[in-house]
C-alpha cells in the first residue's frame, strides 16, 4: 500500500489482529478478528474504541476567529457557548456541501475536526478565505480516539473522573497521566461516548490503557460505518458532498434561526441565496431514511424507482448496509420531495429486480446521547 | 470431500451432492447477511450464477461448480444467514444438486490440495 500515511496506532492495530485497508490517503482498522458485525453489537453493548487520527485537527486563534468561521459556514458560531461543540457544513457558493466538521469553542480559541479526505482542501479553504482574520493552526502531533456505547463514561472517567461530569457536546481539556486530554462528549455511532485528542507521544499508551479496561474493545472502520448509518448519519463523500445542499440533505437542524432569513445573522456564508430559499421554500429532493421490506441489503449506486414498471428512475441510494442492531437491512438515499414523506413505498434496482423498501424516520436506531 | 478454486466445498450424500462455501471463503466474506439461493427443480450449467450472498462487506456470486439440477435448498441459511459463517461445513450448506454421473467429482480437489491452493 504504498503512499499511504499511518497513524501512530499502526503497530498497535496490528497487534491487534486488525485487517488493515486504504481509506482517505490512510491505511486504517477495517476490522479485528471479533468481524463486523460483533464489533457492532459490541459498541452498542459495551464500549467500542475507534482510531479516528486519520481525521483533521484544526485550531483557530484570534479575536475575530468565530466571525470569521461564519462567513464559511450556515452555522451559528458567535452563539456557540464556550466548552460547547456543535455540527457545522462547510458551504460552497453554488450551495453544496464541501465538507461537515465539528466545531468547539475552548474559550480563547475554537477547535474543529474535519474530515480525513476532507483536510488539506478546508485548510486551503479556511487559509483563503479568513487566513488574515484569524490565525490557523493544523494540528499535527495529537492523535484521534473515539469511545463510544454505553461503558464509554465509565471507562474513561476510570482515568479521567472529569469526564463522567460532561453533557453531550461539552468540550473540556482535562489533565491525566497522558498529557492533557481534549475530550469532547460526542462522537458519529448514535452511542453516547467520547471523542478524545491525545498528545501523539502518549497516545499509544493512552489506547493500550482504555483497551485494558472492562467492555473496552477497539473496533474498525466497517462497524462504525454501521454504526453511523443506524444513527442516521451522514458519511461524507457518499450522502453529502458539494452536489447536494443542506436542505437536499435533511440538515436543516444544523443552521440555527439567527443565520435564516429574518435571523439577526440571516446569510453571509456561501451559497447563502440558494440555502436560505430551500430554507423557505423546501428544496425538489431530499435525503431518506429507507428500509427495505426484505433481506437484501440496497447498496450505494442503487438506483430507485416510484414504482415496479417506471422506467426512469427518481433517485439513488447514498449509503446501504446490514443494520446489526436492528436484524435488517437500511438506507439512506435522495428521492424528491413528493416522494420523501414517511410510509412512501418505492423500489430499488437490485441485481436487475425490482424490490420495495419503504420511506422511513431516521435514526433506524434511537440515539443515546447523555444530554 | 472436494474443494473447487471458487471455494466451494461438495460432498455426496444419498447419491446427492451438497454443495457449500469452505471455511476461508466464509472468513473472507465476514458476516454473512443475505442469502439468495435459486428454485428447487432450476437445471443449471457448470458455472451458472445460482445464489447471491451478500456480507456486511459486499456481494458475491456462487457458481454451479457442476452441470445438474438444483433439488433441494437450505431455506434456514435464508431466514439466518449468519449459519454460514458459525457452520460453513455443516448446517450453513447451500444446495443438493443431481448431476448425472458423480465420477466428474474425481477432478476437483481434495482437502490437501485445496489446502495448497489457499497456501
Amino acid at each position: 500500500m504504498g503512499d499511504l500515511e499511518r497513524t501512530v496506532f499502526y503497530d498497535l492495530h496490528v497487534e491487534l489482529g486488525a485487517k488493515m485497508v486504504p481509506f482517505a490517503g490512510y491505511e486504517m482498522p477495517v476490522q479485528y478478528p471479533m468481524g463486523v458485525m460483533k464489533e457492532h453489537l459490541h459498541t452498542r453493548e459495551q464500549a467500542g474504541l475507534f482510531d479516528v487520527s486519520h481525521m483533521g485537527q484544526v485550531i483557530l486563534r484570534g479575536a475575530g476567529a468565530a466571525g470569521a468561521l461564519e462567513s464559511l459556514v450556515p452555522v451559528s458560531i458567535l452563539g456557540l457557548a464556550e466548552g460547547r461543540q456543535r455540527y457545522a457544513l462547510f458551504t460552497d457558493e453554488d450551495g453544496g456541501i464541501l465538507d461537515d466538521l465539528m466545531v468547539a469553542n475552548r474559550g480563547d480559541h475554537l477547535f474543529l475536526v474535519v474530515n480525513a479526505a476532507c483536510k488539506a482542501a478546508d485548510v486551503a479553504h479556511m487559509q483563503a478565505k479568513i487566513g488574515a482574520a484569524c490565525e490557523i493552526e493544523v494540528i499535527t502531533d495529537r492523535a484521534l480516539l473515539a469511545l463510544q456505547g454505553p461503558k464509554a463514561e465509565a471507562a474513561l472517567s476510570a482515568l479521567v473522573p472529569q469526564a463522567a461530569d460532561m453533557r453531550f457536546m461539552d468540550v473540556a481539556i482535562l489533565p491525566s497521566d497522558f498529557g492533557d486530554l481534549w475530550i469532547s462528549r460526542s462522537g458519529y455511532t448514535g452511542e453516547d461516548g467520547y471523542e478524545i485528542s491525545v498528545a501523539d507521544d502518549q497516545a499509544v499508551a493512552f489506547a493500550r490503557a482504555l483497551l485494558a479496561l472492562e467492555g473496552v474493545a477497539p473496533i474498525g472502520l466497517g462497524a462504525r460505518d454501521s454504526l453511523r448509518l443506524e444513527a442516521g448519519l451522514c458519511l461524507y463523500g457518499n450522502d453529502i458532498d458539494t452536489t447536494t445542499s443542506p436542505v437536499e440533505a435533511a440538515l436543516e437542524w444544523a443552521i440555527q434561526k439567527i443565520r435564516r432569513t429574518g435571523g439577526e445573522r440571516a446569510g453571509g456564508f456561501p451559497g447563502a441565496e440558494r440555502i436560505l430559499a430551500e430554507l423557505d421554500n423546501g428544496a425538489a429532493r431530499r435525503r431518506v431514511g429507507l428500509l427495505p421490506e426484505g433481506r437484501a441489503p440496497m447498496r450505494a449506486g442503487t438506483k430507485l424507482f416510484a414504482d415496479e414498471a417506471a422506467d426512469t428512475p427518481i433517485g439513488e441510494i447514498t449509503s446501504g448496509a446490514f443494520g446489526p442492531s436492528i436484524g435488517r437491512p437500511m438506507s439512506m438515499g435522495y428521492v424528491p420531495t413528493e416522494l420523501a414523506a414517511e410510509g412512501t413505498r418505492l423500489f430499488a434496482e437490485v441485481r436487475g429486480k425490482r424490490l420495495p423498501a419503504t420511506v422511513s424516520a431516521m435514526p433506524f436506531r434511537p440515539s443515546t446521547y447523555k444530554r | 470431500m472436494k474443494f473447487t478454486e471458487e471455494h466451494e466445498w461438495l460432498r455426496v450424500e444419498d447419491d446427492l451432492v451438497v454443495v457449500g462455501i469452505t471455511e476461508h471463503a466464509s472468513e473472507q466474506l465476514g458476516d454473512i447477511v443475505f442469502v439468495e439461493l435459486p428454485e428447487e427443480g432450476t437445471e443449471v450449467s457448470k458455472d451458472d450464477e445460482v445464489v447471491v450472498i451478500e456480507s456486511v462487506k459486499a456481494a458475491s456470486d456462487i457458481l454451479a461448480p457442476l452441470d445438474g439440477e438444483i433439488v433441494e435448498v437450505n431455506e434456514a441459511i435464508v431466514n439466518d444467514p449468519g449459519k454460514v459463517n458459525e457452520d460453513p461445513l455443516g448446517d450453513g450448506w447451500f444446495f443438493k444438486m443431481k448431476v448425472e454421473d458423480l465420477s466428474v467429482l474425481d477432478d476437483l480437489m481434495d482437502e490437501a490440495a485445496y489446502k495448497d491452493f489457499i497456501g
